[in-house]
């Protein structure tokens, strides 16, 4: 064996070691909320000091008790209800408030497009954590305390200007040409904007819906602020808060909730990612 | 059909002028070529005629009318055909086709008459159920054009319409769109950075640099008497021969023009023609087939530095070997002289 | 320009009139009315919330009652010189540092293994997703169950392997718990670092890195001498964002320790939380958040910079 083929042998050896660290980084939180939420409590609960029970495995046979309990004896069920109900009215709203405005920077806003863009953009910075506090007082000015009504007036405020942003960043990176070309073929502006936009700029909605769909799934902050009773929580607020019996964890239930939402969460995340990623990088790093 | 009129047209992007104070007639019927090299304002400049771009300052009229300020593209009366063809890729060719007309609010029967004829014209009455994505360039541009013709517009505005196609079909294409134009009559303003498409399409060629028209005129007059050395040099390939003049013949600050094809050897002109002789130092001889290019010095000049080209067609045969020198001479009625700091030409 | 044309014909005596734009044809008009929606959604639900933030912290007001009575500095006062509050400061600093310095590392190296092409690379890529893409509350309760005090999974590994032989108790004592802090943190974001950088690296011509390699440069020269300085506006964007996620980030904290053990690792928004609404002293509460302030300024400047500067940078 020469030192080359040696040396690239090392090299591959390396970036597969590397890869492998990595990934198990990343999903080791998600195989230890697979494995507890089927193990049976027997294999589940045995200390840590105990080094003859090996607790990555499955030491007895796997079990769907605690998906059982999850779906029939909490409020789980009712909390992804909530979380859709509330995700269907967000994207509506951000649809209807965010579409428009990028495609109004993008084309129409023109020098002023650029500059308040990014004034949007950095409204996307403002953290819930600093508004939270002032919302509470709006929210209990409005009456809105324990309700739903909270949660839809306040997440546009986190998914508008992002969105705007990525439909901005879309339309920017679809040629004029069509628009135009219609325009001179006798439409006015509104009627290119009504009848030959839609078309061009889908893909650039669906960004928008999974990206506030994202979004609301994750959110945290607001929930627990507003959100008082059970049974009106949303899911990200629900598990971790709610999911206690008493004052017992039930880990295997905790664990197989945390499992069920975060995959398709993160499934429809991955099919927009570039699209995202882009954005985020404010259009400096386009291929 | 309308006359186009551009008065003192200015258009300013950031702390460009794109375009930079053009003053411009197009002739009712004329196909008018706007020629200069890649970023002179000539897209700018066409954008504003079809309404599509707001001039910073002058005016613009179709067929008598101002239209500047407030008569949308859709009312000008104009049709365009961009590089891109833009056409509606979720459309037939026949949706294509209707869409102006449709647009237009035109009745039903109407539609389809004037589509099919249109397409008739074109020849592409075979793909009017296709969509874009399923024809070639070729097939694309006529479509394009076709659109554009359907609802007879009073001007036709062409950004280089052919720059997508091979060499071949560019050919083609181009003899195609001369005679449609002849057919139809409608003032065309065509922009291209090809000097060939120019020079063989256009009643009159207006050639531009950095946002201005340097000169305007038919293909012939540009080409043979151009009015600066930017035109003498930007028209023509290979470009005209520039040399200063430091002899005391003219006054001061002269560049002398020259063509290559009329630099030839002494011997090939007539002996009564009256012509200025150089000696010719060639360096290196290029053969093309039809013609061969001679690069070399002209070593009695004051500056005997730069190289400059002739053009022997293959009818003269004269043996010409590198690195000799040789007699050549240009006839007097060929050259021109221009001022060497304004690069205006100096006649008389 | 001397223009030696005919002269042109006189255009038509009476031209047939050209219809003029109407409402529908004013580009700017429509342009404002698309925007002003969300403008004005955005300008009263974040902008004056934004400016009451800051009005609370110099007042009095509290959750029981609508009252608002002008406090002046005594908020900031209280709170600076609150032990507690320093310390959520403080550890508010140390998570955002120390797990923005474990990003870089991490997103760097990930970047160079991601951009190579390798089987079961798509898999791959999708699990080191995970983490940015599952909502943060979740992803923090099991990590709560990872360091839980009796069955933590670590300790039986570390311990298994030999290389501990007394117990950590990971959540239950300060130091400790604010290292569990950082590396959630760090694990939460460095995915989202990676792709990132990823799309720099992607970015980077091609031929640059080929001259360089003809050049004679090996593996860690070009890493280091080429490509880790031209992504360097891209790292610096991830950066600000994991910044910004992580020191205003609320959740991981208060679901892994709640602020506890006695109150040792609070970071600045859930001290705020706990002050502002369990507490109900709303002026205090925002007066603790009001300190996010700077960092998100300077943050901003630097994005506005960055801006302005990566286009040039990247190409
Ligand atoms: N929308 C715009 N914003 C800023 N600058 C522009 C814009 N459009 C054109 N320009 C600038 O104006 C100048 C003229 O551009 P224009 O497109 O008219 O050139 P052109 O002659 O058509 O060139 P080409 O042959 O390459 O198409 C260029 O310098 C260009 O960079
Ligand atoms: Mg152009």
């Amino acid at each position: 064996m020469t030192r080359r083929t040696l040396r690239r042998l090392l090299g591959r050896a390396t970036l597969y070691a590397a890869a492998a660290a990595l990934t198990a980084f990343a999903g080791f939180p998600f195989y230890w909320m697979l494995v507890t939420a089927f193990k049976q409590n027997r294999d589940l609960y045995v200390g840590a000091s105990d080094l003859r029970h090996v607790p990555w495995v499955f030491n007895q046979s796997p079990t769907l008790d605690h998906v059982r309990l999850l779906l029939h004896g909490t409020e789980f069920p009712h909390w992804i209800l909530n979380t859709l109900l509330i995700v269907a009215v967000v994207i509506a709203v951000t649809v209807a408030l965010a579409v428009p405005a990028g495609y109004s920077l993008a084309r129409l806003a023109g020098r002023w497009g650029e500059r308040l863009g990014i004034a949007i953009f950095l409204t996307y910075l403002i953290p819930p954590t600093l508004l939270f506090i002032p919302f509470s007082r709006l929210v209990s000015l409005l009456g809105l305390q324990n309700s739903w009504g909270s949660l839809i007036l306040i997440y546009p405020t986190l998914t508008i200007p992002f969105c705007t942003w990525l439909v901005m960043g879309f339309m920017r990176s679809v040629p004029w040409d069509i628009e135009e070309q219609a325009m001179i073929d006798g439409y006015s502006r509104l009627a290119v904007i009504l009848k030959v936009v839609p078309r061009l700029i889908v893909p650039g909605i669906l960004s928008v819906v999974v990206f506030a769909f994202t979004l609301v799934m994750q959110e945290f902050v607001y929930a627990l602020t507003f959100i008082s009773s059970v049974e009106k929580m949303t899911v990200s607020l629900g598990v971790p808060i709610a999911l206690v019996r008493g004052d017992v964890y039930h880990w295997g239930a905790l664990m197989a909730a945390a499992l069920v939402t975060s995959v398709p969460i993160a499934i429809v995340y991955n099919l927009f990612l570039d699209r995202f990623i882009e954005s985020f990088t404010m259009g400096a790093v386009k291929g | 059909m309308a006359s186009v009129e551009i008065r003192n047209l200015r258009k300013k992007f950031g702390s460009v002028w794109a375009v930079d104070g053009v003053d411009l007639t197009i002739r009712d019927g004329e196909f008018l070529v706007l020629l200069g090299p890649s970023g002179c304002g000539k897209t700018t400049l066409l954008r504003s005629i079809a309404g599509l771009e707001r001039p910073s300052a002058g005016e613009i009229l179709i067929g008598g009318q101002r239209v500047d300020e407030d008569v949308p593209p859709r009312h000008r009366g104009i049709a365009m055909v961009f590089q891109s063809y833009a056409l509606y890729p979720h459309r037939t060719v026949f949706e294509n086709i209707a869409f102006p007309l449709r647009a237009a609010h035109a009745p039903r029967r109407n539609i389809e008459e004037k589509v099919r004829w249109a397409a008739g014209v074109f020849g592409i009455s075979a793909y009017l159920d296709r969509y874009p994505r399923q024809l070639s360039g070729g097939e694309r541009q006529r479509v394009a054009l076709c659109r554009a013709l359907v609802r007879d517009p009073k001007v036709l505005l062409l950004d280089e319409p052919l720059a997508n196609l091979d060499a071949k079909l560019r050919n083609t294409a181009r003899d195609e769109l001369k005679r449609f134009q002849r057919q139809i009559g409608t003032t065309t303003v065509y922009v291209t950075h090809d000097q060939i498409e120019a020079m063989g399409l256009g009643d009159r060629v207006a050639i531009m640099d950095r946002g201005k028209v340097r000169q305007l005129g038919t293909p012939q007059r540009v080409y043979e008497d151009p009015d600066d050395t930017f035109v003498a040099t930007f028209v023509g390939q290979p470009p005209m021969n520039l040399l200063r003049l430091c002899d005391g013949a003219g006054p001061p600050g002269t560049l002398l023009g020259f063509r290559p094809e009329h630099f030839l050897p002494r011997a090939v002109l007539r002996a009564a023609e009256d012509a200025r002789s150089f000696r010719f130092h060639v360096r290196r001889v290029e053969y093309l087939g039809s013609d061969r290019y001679l690069y070399g010095t002209l070593p009695d000049q004051c500056d005997p530095s730069p190289t400059f080209i002739a053009k022997l067609p293959a009818t003269i045969g004269t043996p010409v070997l590198e690195g000799e020198a040789y007699e050549f001479a240009v006839p007097v009625r060929a050259l021109c002289y221009f001022d060497s700091t304004s690069g205006l030409r100096r006649r008389g | 320009m001397t223009r030696r044309e005919p002269a042109d014909p006189p255009a038509s005596a009476q031209p047939a009139l050209l219809a003029r734009g109407t409402l529908a044809d004013r580009g700017e008009l429509l342009g404002g009315l698309m925007l002003a929606p969300a403008l004005a959604y955005v300008a009263l639900l974040a902008g004056i919330p934004f400016l009451l933030a800051i009005a609370l912290s110099f007042s009095d007001a509290t959750a029981g009652s609508l009252r608002f009575g002008w406090a002046g500095l005594r908020n900031y006062a209280a709170i600076l010189s609150d032990p507690v509050f320093r310390r959520a400061l403080w550890n508010t600093i140390v998570v955002t540092v120390g797990s923005q310095a474990l990003v870089i590392v991490l997103a760097t190296a990930a970047a160079q293994v991601f951009r190579a092409s390798f089987p079961g690379k798509r898999v791959a890529r999708f699990v080191l997703l995970l983490p940015w893409a599952v909502p943060v509350s979740l992803a923090a309760i099991a990590w709560e169950w990872i360091f839980d005090s009796t069955f933590s999974v670590i300790n039986w590994t570390l311990k298994a392997a030999g290389l501990l032989h007394g117990w950590l108790y990971w959540l239950g004592e300060p130091t400790l718990a604010l290292l569990a802090v950082i590396i959630v943190q760090a694990w939460r974001i460095f995915p989202f670092a990676t792709v990132i950088v990823l799309a720099g690296l992607t970015s980077i011509p091609q031929e640059i890195l080929e001259a360089a390699t003809v050049d004679g440069a090996g593996f860690w020269r070009r890493l280091f001498q080429i490509e880790l300085p031209l992504l360097l506006p891209v790292t610096s964007v991830a950066v600000l964002f994991g910044t910004v996620y992580t020191a205003t980030d609320l959740g991981v904290v208060y679901v892994l320790t709640g602020g506890g053990p006695a109150n040792s690792t609070h970071v600045l928004p859930t001290l705020a939380f706990q002050r502002g609404i369990l507490g109900a002293d709303l002026g205090q509460g925002a007066a603790i958040a009001v300190f996010l302030l700077p960092l998100l300024l300077v943050v901003a400047i630097l994005m506005l910079r960055l801006a302005r500067h990566t286009e040039v940078g990247v190409r």
